[in-house]
This record gives structure tokens, sequence and C-alpha cells, in this order.
């Protein structure tokens, strides 16, 4: 119990393991959505402490992980103009396009640049009336109220050289998706946890009355996630299947109202495609009609863009629970966070990233006994 | 970059009809939208987002959160930027 040693209170960890234990009288497989979540869960090696049986499998809740390729290859060719600088977040530039990433255009002479928040991208175009800004914004429901409070002030003020490419995802959806799904192993989820700091938990009960699947809402530290797992496992022995909420420390049953109203004010829901997953209905938000004028898909006519994935990548089995990042014959090899084949390798909230960050030292030794 | 990180406010003023601060983030402030949480004010801790406080929490779950992102080595990603002076 290595691990145990490094929690803030291991004693308390110590408990809810054993506890698990005690409770767990059969498998059962829960999944995590949020990629940050999937980091912790690595970190602290909660996966190599639960009782047998009880498996975790890691979700789509990576935004950029499952930003479509041809949204990618869009932004790539938005950038590639010479009248355009293009923004967006860190992780965004290393995901492979059909062809380039963003960071190669940016290291031929491409205008390219990180930011770590929507508002600053707005700073730079009021600054920079020469330039055709567009901000590349992807995100799940905790993102999108901040991209949404950028397009917002832009039209309040006028700014004529400020556009966005907007591919937003939702979680219900997906969850949903996952649970349709004939190959679906999942009994029980760990909810994302700042996702409903914006949205609440009220539309998780729609997913529970449909399927009778069992959701928690958790946090994003290891005793969190130990936490929202010993629910799982309790509502799953005891039958019951309801939303119980573990991350009262931040989130609401209601959610964040005026983020939400931000949000339905600049953004609809819109049918939308998941690298990986395929096109899932109404997972999406688009720039209302209103606002339609800062819509960078419209102005710079990419919106005919299409483009195949790449077949060698297992990503869409791993974000959709059904294999781990180790199960992939490129894993630490041919795919690596230097030299990404999927999306997954590439943010630090990827579960390939993550298993490559903590997992690969263990693979090789285990390798080497044989 | 979906990560969340707590911060305290230092500052909060109306920026372009916008509520915004400065927060800290252990050794780094960046600016920080304070509009989707009015019942925060100075010296308060808030979970911050891209640029903008999602909740507030005590001083107490900001520091326990933000020292677990620090040892994932989570944190100079998430607050990377081309754009900010700070």
């Amino acid at each position: 119990m290595k691990y145990l040693d490094e929690y803030r209170d291991s004693n308390i960890a110590r408990g809810i393991v054993a506890e698990l234990g005690r409770r767990a009288t059969r498998p059962w497989v829960l999944m995590e959505i949020c990629g940050g979540q999937t980091h912790t869960l690595m970190r602290y090696g909660i996966d190599e402490l639960l009782p047998a049986g009880i498996e975790l499998v890691h979700g789509p809740g990576c935004p950029v992980c499952v930003t479509s390729l041809e949204t990618i290859d869009k932004a790539i060719e938005i950038a590639l103009r010479p009248d355009v600088t293009l923004i967006s977040y860190g992780d965004m530039l290393r995901v492979p396009g059909s062809r380039i990433d963003l960071f190669h255009v940016k290291a031929n002479g491409g205008d390219v640049r990180v930011v770590y928040s929507p508002t600053e991208a707005l700073k730079f175009a009021r600054m920079n009336p020469s330039r055709k800004v567009v901000f590349f914004a992807v995100g799940f429901e905790t993102t999108a109220p901040a991209n949404a409070m950028a397009v917002w002030q832009a039209k309040r003020e006028g700014l004529k050289n400020f556009s966005m490419l907007a591919s937003h995802v939702l979680v219900p959806p997906a969850i949903r998706a996952l649970l349709s799904s004939s190959r679906n192993r999942v009994q029980g989820f760990i909810g994302p946890g700042h996702v409903c700091t914006i949205m609440g938990y009220r539309e998780y009960e729609d997913l529970i009355r449909e399927f009778h699947v069992p959701i928690v809402v958790g946090g994003f530290e290891p005793l969190d996630l130990l936490e929202a797992i010993l629910m799982l496992v309790t509502q799953l022995e005891e039958g019951r299947a309801v939303v119980e909420n573990q991350y009262v420390r931040s989130v609401t049953y209601e959610g964040n109202p005026l983020a939400q109203k931000v949000l339905a004010e600049v953004f609809e829901v819109c049918d939308r495609k998941w690298r990986g997953i395929g096109g899932i209905p109404e997972s999406g938000l688009n720039l209302r009609q209103e606002y339609a004028e800062f819509d960078a898909d419209r102005i710079f006519g990419t919106e005919g863009v299409t483009a195949d994935e790449p077949a060698e990548c297992i990503s869409a089995e791993v974000l959709q629970g059904l294999k781990k990042p180790t199960d992939c014959s490129a894993f630490g090899t041919r795919c690596t966070p230097e030299n990404p084949l999927g999306a997954p390798m590439v943010s630090s909230e990827g579960a390939c990233a993550a298993y490559y960050q903590y997992r690969r030292h263990g693979m090789v030794a285990a390798k080497d006994i044989h | 970059m979906c990560l969340a990180i707590p911060g305290k406010i230092l500052s909060s003023a109306l920026e372009n009809g916008i509520r915004v601060g400065r927060v800290q983030f252990g050794g780094i402030t960046r600016q920080t939208c304070l509009d989707f949480v009015p019942e925060a004010s100075v010296g308060d801790y808030v979970i911050v987002h891209v640029g903008f406080a999602i909740s507030r929490v005590d001083r107490a779950e900001a520091e326990r959160s933000y020292e677990a992102l620090e040892s994932m080595g989570l944190l100079k990603g998430e607050l990377e930027s081309d754009l900010e002076d700070s």
C-alpha cells in the first residue's frame, strides 16, 4: 500500500479501502468521465488499491481528445492564413490533424498562440485590429460558459476582428451513447465534478430513469474519488440507482445559474462528431444564429472540411472504456506524448498520457521479469 | 485545460462592464473573471477554470486541492499563456 502513505489522510483512505472490501461481494465496472479524475486515479494508484473485481475504466471526458479530426483540420486551415492569429489552449497545438498539427503551423511561421483564458484572446483582438483573431474553443460544460462570455462581450463591444471556431461537447449525451451501446460494460459512473459545478446534476436524473445506473458526482482529490467509488459500490450492492453528490464542496443541485445563463444566451445544442467515437445526437454546442457573425467556420468557409480518422489508434475503444491504453500495441513505443498517434496521448488529461506518465515503468519492469 | 484551480482573490474591479480580479495561485497571479461568483469578494477563495471563477470554496479546501494539483505537476500547463504579462 505504498500509495496510501502519500495521501493527505492515509488513515481515512485505508478505512475507505477496507470498507470497500467489506461491501463488494461481486465484480463491478465503474467509469470516471473526467480526464482530470483519470489523472488522479493513476497518480495515486487508486485502481490498484481497490478490491479485486472492482474495475475502473476511463471515459471520454478529455475535451482535447474528443475534438474531431476535421475540427483540428479546420483550425489548421484557418491558422495557415497570413491574416489570421489563431489562439487556443496549449494542449490543442500538438493534437495531430490529418497531415500536420497546429504546432507545425506555428513552427513554420503561422501566428498561433496559446492562452489560458478566452478573455486573453479577446484582449489581443482589441489591441490588434488589423489581425483576424480566431479563438479555437473546445471544452465541456465547464469551459463553454467562459468561451460564451468572450463571444457575448465581443458582440457587445462590436469587435469585428474576433471570431470563434467552436467545438463544445456535453457530458450527459455521451453517457447516454455509452449506455446505449451493445458493447457497454459500465455499471456505475463517477460524474464530472467541475462540469456539475456549472450545470448541477438535475440532468443526470433522466439518465438514471432511462438506464437504472448509479451516478456519483465526484471531486478530484484521491479521497474524493475513493469516497465516490465507495458510494457507487454501495448503491450497486444494494440494487439502487440514484444521483448522489460526493463533491458537495463545489457542486449544488442547480449548478451555477449565471454561467448557465450566458451559455444559453450564446450557444444552442447541436449534433456533434466526437473523435474516436463518431456522431452523438445533441451532444455539442454551437453559436446561436444571433452570434453567427462570430462563427469562424462560416467566416472562413471551412464548413465542408471532412476527414477520416486513422485506423491504427485504438482511442475509440479507450474513450468508451472498452480497452485500456496499455492494450494498444503502439503504447509507449510508436505512440508517446512527444510523438502521439492519437489525442488521448497528447493532453495531460488523456487516459493514454496518464498511463504513460505513471504506468510505463511498471510495464517495462513487468516485461523484464518474463 | 479542463482542470480547475483554487486561488485567492487579491483584487476586484469592473473592466469593460465585467467584474475581474487578480487571483493568486501559489506564486502566480492571473486576471480572472468574477462574474459567475457574485458572492465572492477580496480575500475569498474560488475555483478557477480558464480564467473564470466558477465556485467559491473555503480556504482549507482550496489549499488542499492546490497541493494535490501541484503534486501531480498539473499547474504549469494549466496556467500557460503566450499573452499573459505577469
